[in-house]
């Protein structure tokens, strides 16, 4: 399977080292190896969800409880979340940090993938959450420490999509 | 069964526990009871306060979580009953009053407030569905005293506890609650933290 395992590898650490101890997900290709790193990892808890808008809640309850979380998700996991987010983490000023990998975009082959790409961003930036992406290993240490310390400051979600050229390591360039 | 009666009956017992209730009518009639700081009232996100819940009890192994859920917000959630049970935290009491009615969401449109029923209305069992779900401890309730006796068993037990308990479809005395929601967002995580210390220094705080 060409998911990086490296990079997955470099998000899980650069998760870690933002000090998050929860992750809810639900699973999607690119995100397997990160879903069994945490789940490997003794000092993280890992919450599999029947559907992403739960991981809200729980993420919520987390903070409240004074833990730091990661939301692992497809952008449709996004999409499905999209009343919890307005409804409870904006409305109650609730620091997220949603890890949305970035399908149906460039180089995009599964036909089934192609919709909610086109709009990911768009309703991203509808709901005013502030987004950057990872595309490269080398910037994710960087961009999630970031992208952690603004949630936490702001208390509002704070998006990081998932790019191919991170998640998937194509077998002809 | 009246769902203030419920609340009376468990309200002395909420005092060392994270309570998360649903908007409307559940916030409303705990908050008559008076306020507390270690209770949370989630006046939107229909369905995420079971899940609100489960976050925190698994965050805080050793402080028990009761969520105060209703029909509506649970069927809107249906799959989180499968996470609590799969991940099944023994600190975690999920109680459901089931009026059978979308009581707060329509509650003052015209036609009363029994315009718009659930599917509990119809037959849809929540305590076979939580127990279906794997939450092995789940019970259907239409008594104060079997209430009462299955809701603090669940408070000072230590399973995962669904009581669901079948109240009459009735508007509470007042909605007013005079603490903004934002004000009770910041000041139940506080709470939690005062309490999470008070637990760590055995009771000296």
């Amino acid at each position: 399977m060409p998911v990086s395992v490296a990079n997955s590898g470099v998000v899980y650490e650069a998760l870690k080292q933002a000090g998050v101890r929860l992750c809810s997900a639900l699973p999607e290709t690119w995100l397997v190896h990160l879903v069994r790193m945490a789940d490997e990892d003794p000092d993280m808890i890992l919450v599999r969800l029947a559907k992403e808008e739960e991981g809200i809640g729980i993420s919520t309850g987390a903070h409240f409880a004074g833990l730091r979380t990661a939301l692992l998700m497809q952008n449709h996991g996004f999409l499905q979340s999209v009343n919890g987010i307005a409804s409870l983490a904006l409305l109650y000023k609730i620091p997220l940090l949603l890890m949305i990998t970035d399908r149906g975009t460039m180089g995009e082959r599964d036909p089934w993938q192609t919709e909610g790409g086109k709009y990911t961003r768009r309703v991203l930036d509808a709901l005013n959450i502030v987004r950057d992406e990872l595309n490269r290993p080398e910037e994710v240490a960087s961009k999630v420490a970031k992208a952690m310390a603004l949630a936490q400051s702001s208390l509002s979600p704070v998006a990081l999509l998932l790019g191919r050229d991170l998640m998937w390591e194509e077998a002809t360039a | 069964m009246k769902r203030i009666d419920c609340l009376k009956a468990i309200y002395p017992e909420l005092e060392d526990c994270a309570v998360v209730t649903i908007m409307g009518a559940v916030a409303a009639e705990l908050y008559s009871l008076g306020h507390r700081p270690n209770f949370f009232y989630l006046e939107h996100a229909m369905g995420l306060a079971s899940s609100l819940g489960l976050g925190i009890a698994l965050a805080q192994p050793d402080r028990k979580v009761v969520v105060l859920d209703g029909d509506g917000s649970v069927l809107m959630n249906l799959g989180g009953l499968t996470t609590m049970a799969r991940y099944a935290p023994p600190n975690l009491v999920h109680i459901v009053f089931d009026n059978q009615v979308l009581l707060s969401v329509g509650g003052g449109a015209p036609g009363g407030y029994n315009w718009f029923t659930t599917a509990t209305s119809t037959g849809s069992d929540l305590a076979a569905i939580a127990t279906a779900a794997g939450i092995r401890r789940s019970q259907l309730v239409r008594e104060l005293g079997d209430f009462t006796e299955a809701a603090l068993d669940g408070i000072h037990g230590d399973e995962l506890t669904c009581v669901v308990a079948k109240v009459e479809a009735e508007m509470p005395a007042s909605f007013h609650m005079d603490v903004h929601m934002l004000e009770n967002r910041f000041e139940f995580p506080r709470a939690l933290q005062r309490m999470q210390a008070k637990t760590a220094t055995g009771g000296r705080t």
